[in-house]
C-alpha cells in the first residue's frame, strides 16, 4: 500500500467512528434528553403523559404523606402552581417540606410519577432550575448568590 | 499569624514561579545558560514555599482556628482529627493549593532528578510548568483565598458536609489530583517539544512514566470516587453518568489513549503529532475537569464546592491554557518529522484504533456533559442529559475497541497479518460462546446486551492470556524454556498483559452489576421477610444510638438463603448534630459472586421502614479488576528500561510519596 493509501485509510476510518459516533449521539438526543418544567410550565405547556420530564420546585409545606408500600405523596409548588407528585422509594436525605426538589418521572393523568427524586446535598442551596422557575413565577425571595 | 505566613508564602511562589516562566524561556531561546539555570532552584523554592503554605493551612485546621473563614466553613471542634486533616482540601480553596502542592512537587522532581535531560528541554519543561502554577496561584489570591480572616470569629465552625465525612473520600481528591497534575508533566513536555520542534525516543521515555503514574493515580482516584458513591449515596448504584463524575472521566479516556500512543513514539517514532495533541488535550480536559466541579457551573448530585463569581477567571484560565497549546500545536506541528512507517494492520495501526476510539468516546461524554450548559446560555431551555444518553453512546463506541483489544497485542510492529492472530484466537471466541451460553441460561430473561457484555469480557481475558502464552511459546517448547521465557519478559509487557486482563474483570463486573441487578423497595414492619434474587431478608426493627458527632438509626435485616443464615446487615441513618444533615449508610455484604445491599429509610405512621435491597451481581470483580489494573501500571513503572534507559527518572517516581511524606 502507499503511503497516500494508508493516510487515506486512517482518515476513512476515522471519519466512519466520528460518524458513528454523531449517529449515535443525534439518536440518543432524540430519546434520552429529558425537559425540565416548572408546575406553571406543566399547567401552561402541553406535555404529553409517558414523556419523561424533570419538574422542579419547592416542596410545599405540609403536603408531604407517607403512604404504605413506601410510597410519598406530596406536592411541587412554584408558589403559584401546584403539582401532586407520587414517589415509591426511599427519599434522598435532604429532602424536607420547604426545600427545593426537583423530580424525575412521567406526567399520569395530573398526577407527576417520580421515579427519581433528587435534592441536593446542601440544606442552603437552592438548585438553579427551581430558582429559575421562582423567579419566573415572581415569588423568588432568596438572593442571588453572590 | 499562621495564616498570615501562609498567606505570604503563596504571594512569594507566585513572584517565583513567574520569574521561572520566564527567565529560562528566555535563555533556552537565546542560548543564557545562566538563565536557564535559575529554573532548578525555582522550581525547588516553589515547591518549599507551597509547602509551607499547605502546612499553615493544615495547622489552622488542626487547631480549629475560627478567626479564618476557611476553616469556619469547613470544619468543627467536635470533628475526628482524620477529617479535620482531610478537611483542607475537602474545600475549594485547599483543593486548590492541594493541586498547586502537587504541581510544585512535581515541578522539582524534574528539577532535582532531571540531570540528564538535554538542559534546554529541562528550562523549557520547567517553564511551563511554572507558567501553569501562575494561573492558579493568581487564581487562588484573587478570588479563593484559603487564608481569609473572618471579623468576630464565630465559637464553632460550620463542620464539613457529612457525607464527605468517609475514609475513602478523605484520600479521593489527592489521588485525582495526583492523576490530574501528572498529566500536567506530560503537557508541559509537549509543549517544550513544540517550541523546541523535536519530538524523539528519549522525549517519549521521559513523558510515558509520567502519563503512567499520573494514569495510576487518576484511576484509583475516579475507582475511589465510584466506590463511595456506591456505598455512601445508598442509590445501589456506581456510576451515574454525573457530570462531576464525567469531568474525571473524560482525562481519564484521553489519558488511556496518550499511554498507548506515547508507546508508539518510544519504540517506532512515529505518530508524534498526534501524541503531542492528545498530551495537550488530556491536560486540558484536566483543567476543564478541575474548574467544572469547582466553578459551581454543574447543576450535579454532587456538587460541593459553588460559586460562580469565579467563572470568568477560570474561563479567560481555560481560553489561554487550551487555545494558547493548540495554536501553538497548528504552528509547530508539521515540523514534527516522523521516520517511522507502517501499514494499517500493525501494532501501530491497532494503538491508533485505540486511540481513535477513545478520543471519539471522550469527545461523545464532553458532548453530553455540556451540552445542557450550552443550551441553557444560549436560552434554549434547560434539559438534563442522563445515564440513557451516554449509556446508548459510550456503550457502542466500546464495543469495537475491546473486540480489537484481544487481537491488537497479537500483531507485529510496521506490518501483520491479521489471519494468523485470529487462528491463534480460536481458543478466545470458544469460550467467549461458553461464557455467552452460560449467562443465557443461568439469566435468560434479562437484558441481551448482558450476554454479550459478559461474552466480550471473555473474549478479551481469554485472548489477552493466549497472546500471553504465545510470547512465552507455551506447549510449543519444553516447559522449562517457557519459565525462562517467563522470567525474561519485561516489566512493560506484564503490565500491559495484567492491565488487560484486570480490565476484562472489571468489564464483567460493570455488566453484571449493570444488567442483572435485582431491586426490591418497600415498606417493611419488623418481622417482614421479603427475597430478592433468592435470599430472604427478614427486618429486625431499628434502634437508635449515638456516633462522635452524630446520632444514628440503625436497621437489623437477618440474611438467609435457603434456610441457612447468611449475614446479619445493619444499615444505618445518620443525622450530624452540628449542621442536622442526614446520611444514608448502606449495609454491604460481599461476596464473590455478588453484594447484598441494604438501606433503612424513614419509618411511616403506621410503624413501617421504608427500606431498599439489592443483590447487585459481580461488583466485586469490577474494583478487584481496578486493582489489578493499578498494580499492572506500578509494575509497568518499574520496567528495567525507565531505570537503564534514564536512570534518574524512575528514581523520581519512586520518590513521590516520600517527599509528600517529608514535607
Amino acid at each position: 500500500m502507499k503511503r497516500k493509501h494508508k493516510r487515506l485509510t486512517f482518515v476513512a476510518i476515522a471519519l466512519l467512528l466520528l460518524g458513528t459516533a454523531a449517529a449515535l449521539v443525534l439518536a440518543a438526543f432524540e430519546d434520552n434528553i429529558v425537559f425540565f418544567y416548572s408546575p406553571t410550565d406543566l399547567a401552561e405547556k402541553q406535555v404529553a403523559d409517558g414523556r419523561r420530564i424533570r419538574l422542579g420546585g419547592l416542596v410545599e409545606e405540609g403536603s408531604v404523606k407517607i403512604s404504605g408500600g413506601a410510597i410519598t405523596l406530596f406536592r411541587v409548588t412554584d408558589l403559584k402552581t401546584t403539582v401532586a407528585v407520587s414517589y415509591k422509594g426511599l427519599l434522598p436525605d435532604l429532602f424536607r417540606e420547604g426545600q427545593g426538589v426537583v423530580a424525575e418521572g412521567r406526567l399520569n393523568a395530573g398526577v407527576f410519577t417520580a421515579d427519581e427524586v433528587l435534592a441536593k446535598h446542601d440544606e442552603t442551596y437552592m438548585p438553579p432550575e427551581v430558582a429559575e422557575a421562582l423567579k419566573k413565577s415572581g415569588q423568588w425571595q432568596g438572593q442571588d448568590k453572590k | 499569624m499562621t495564616a498570615e505566613i501562609g498567606h505570604f508564602a503563596l504571594i512569594l511562589a507566585l513572584l517565583i514561579a513567574t520569574m521561572q516562566a520566564t527567565l529560562p524561556l528566555i535563555g533556552a531561546h537565546k542560548g543564557y545558560g545562566s538563565w536557564m539555570a535559575t529554573a532548578r532552584p525555582a522550581a525547588v523554592t516553589q515547591f518549599g514555599l507551597v509547602a509551607i503554605s499547605f502546612g499553615c493551612l493544615t495547622q489552622l485546621y488542626l487547631t480549629s482556628d475560627f478567626s479564618v473563614l476557611n476553616v469556619v466553613q469547613n470544619s468543627h471542634t467536635a470533628k475526628p482529627l482524620i477529617y479535620k486533616i482531610a478537611g483542607v482540601w475537602a474545600n475549594h480553596e485547599g483543593s486548590l493549593l492541594l493541586w498547586v502542592l502537587i504541581l510544585s512537587l512535581f515541578g522539582s522532581a524534574v528539577a532535582v532528578f532531571g540531570s540528564n535531560l538535554p538542559p534546554r528541554l529541562r528550562a523549557r519543561v520547567l517553564s511551563v510548568q511554572a507558567m501553569i502554577a501562575v494561573g492558579f496561584y493568581l487564581f487562588m489570591l484573587l478570588t479563593s483565598n484559603p487564608f481569609e480572616r473572618v471579623f468576630p470569629a464565630p465559637i464553632n465552625g460550620q463542620d464539613l458536609n457529612p457525607l464527605l465525612q468517609d475514609p475513602g473520600l478523605a484520600i479521593h481528591p489527592p489521588m485525582l489530583y495526583l492523576g490530574y497534575v501528572g498529566f500536567s508533566m506530560a503537557f508541559s513536555f509537549a509543549i517544550a517539544a513544540l517550541i523546541e520542534g523535536r519530538v524523539d525516543a528519549a522525549w517519549a521515555r521521559w513523558v510515558r512514566p509520567w502519563t503512567l503514574a499520573a494514569w495510576c493515580f487518576l484511576t484509583g482516584g475516579i475507582t475511589l470516587g465510584s466506590w463511595w458513591a456506591y456505598y455512601e449515596l445508598g442509590w445501589g448504584g456506581w456510576w451515574f453518568w454525573d457530570p462531576v463524575e464525567n469531568a474525571s472521566f473524560m482525562p481519564w479516556l484521553a489519558g488511556t489513549a496518550l499511554l498507548h500512543s506515547s508507546t508508539v513514539v518510544e519504540k517506532r517514532d512515529t505518530l508524534k503529532g498526534w501524541t503531542i495533541l492528545l498530551a495537550i488535550i488530556t491536560f486540558s480536559l484536566s483543567l476543564l475537569g478541575t474548574f467544572l466541579v469547582r466553578s459551581g457551573v454543574l447543576t450535579s448530585v454532587h456538587a460541593f464546592a459553588t460559586d460562580p463569581a469565579r467563572g470568568v477567571f477560570i474561563l479567560a484560565f481555560l481560553i489561554i491554557v487550551i487555545g494558547g497549546s493548540l495554536a501553538l500545536f497548528a504552528w509547530r506541528a508539521p515540523q514534527l518529522v516522523s521516520t517511522g512507517v507502517f501499514q494499517p494492520i500493525s501494532r501501530e495501526g491497532a494503538l491508533l484504533l485505540n486511540n481513535l476510539i477513545m478520543a471519539t468516546a471522550a469527545a461523545a461524554v464532553l458532548l453530553g456533559t455540556l451540552y445542557p450548559l450550552l443550551l441553557d446560555a444560549i436560552g434554549g431551555g434547560k434539559i438534563s442529559v442522563g445515564p440513557p444518553f451516554f449509556n446508548a453512546v459510550f456503550i457502542p463506541l466500546m464495543v469495537p475497541m475491546i473486540a480489537a483489544m484481544a487481537v491488537g497485542p497479537m500483531l507485529s510492529w510496521k506490518r501483520a497479518d491479521l489471519k494468523p492472530a485470529l487462528t491463534r484466537l480460536w481458543t478466545a471466541a470458544l469460550a467467549a460462546g461458553a461464557i455467552m451460553l452460560a449467562a443465557w441460561a443461568l439469566f435468560a430473561d434479562g437484558p441481551v446486551m448482558g450476554v454479550l457484555g459478559i461474552g466480550l469480557a471473555g473474549w478479551l481475558f481469554i485472548g489477552t492470556l493466549v497472546e500471553l502464552g504465545g510470547r512465552l511459546q507455551l506447549f510449543k517448547v519444553p516447559l522449562s524454556d517457557s519459565f525462562s521465557r517467563l522470567r525474561r519478559t519485561p516489566r512493560a509487557a506484564w503490565g500491559m498483559t495484567l492491565a488487560h486482563l484486570g480490565l476484562a474483570i472489571t468489564i464483567a463486573g460493570m455488566v453484571g452489576a449493570g444488567a442483572w441487578r435485582t431491586e426490591s423497595i418497600q415498606a417493611m414492619k419488623p418481622g417482614d421477610t421479603v427475597t430478592v434474587a433468592g435470599y430472604e431478608f427478614t427486618f429486625d426493627g431499628a434502634k437508635d444510638g449515638k456516633g462522635p458527632n452524630y446520632s444514628i438509626t440503625e436497621g437489623t435485616f437477618r440474611v438467609f438463603k435457603g434456610g441457612k443464615a447468611v449475614v446479619t446487615l445493619n444499615p444505618e441513618k445518620r443525622i450530624y448534630m452540628v449542621s442536622k444533615r442526614q446520611t444514608t449508610e448502606a449495609a454491604i455484604h460481599t461476596t464473590f459472586f455478588g453484594d447484598l445491599y441494604a438501606v433503612v429509610g424513614d419509618q411511616d405512621p403506621s410503624g413501617a421502614y421504608v427500606t431498599r435491597l439489592y443483590f447487585n451481581p459481580l461488583v466485586a470483580w469490577m474494583w478487584g479488576g481496578v486493582v489489578i489494573m493499578v498494580c499492572a501500571g506500578c509494575l509497568s513503572l518499574t520496567d528495567r528500561r525507565h531505570r537503564i534507559g534514564a536512570p534518574a527518572k524512575s528514581r523520581a517516581q519512586g520518590r513521590v510519596t516520600a517527599q509528600t511524606a517529608g514535607a
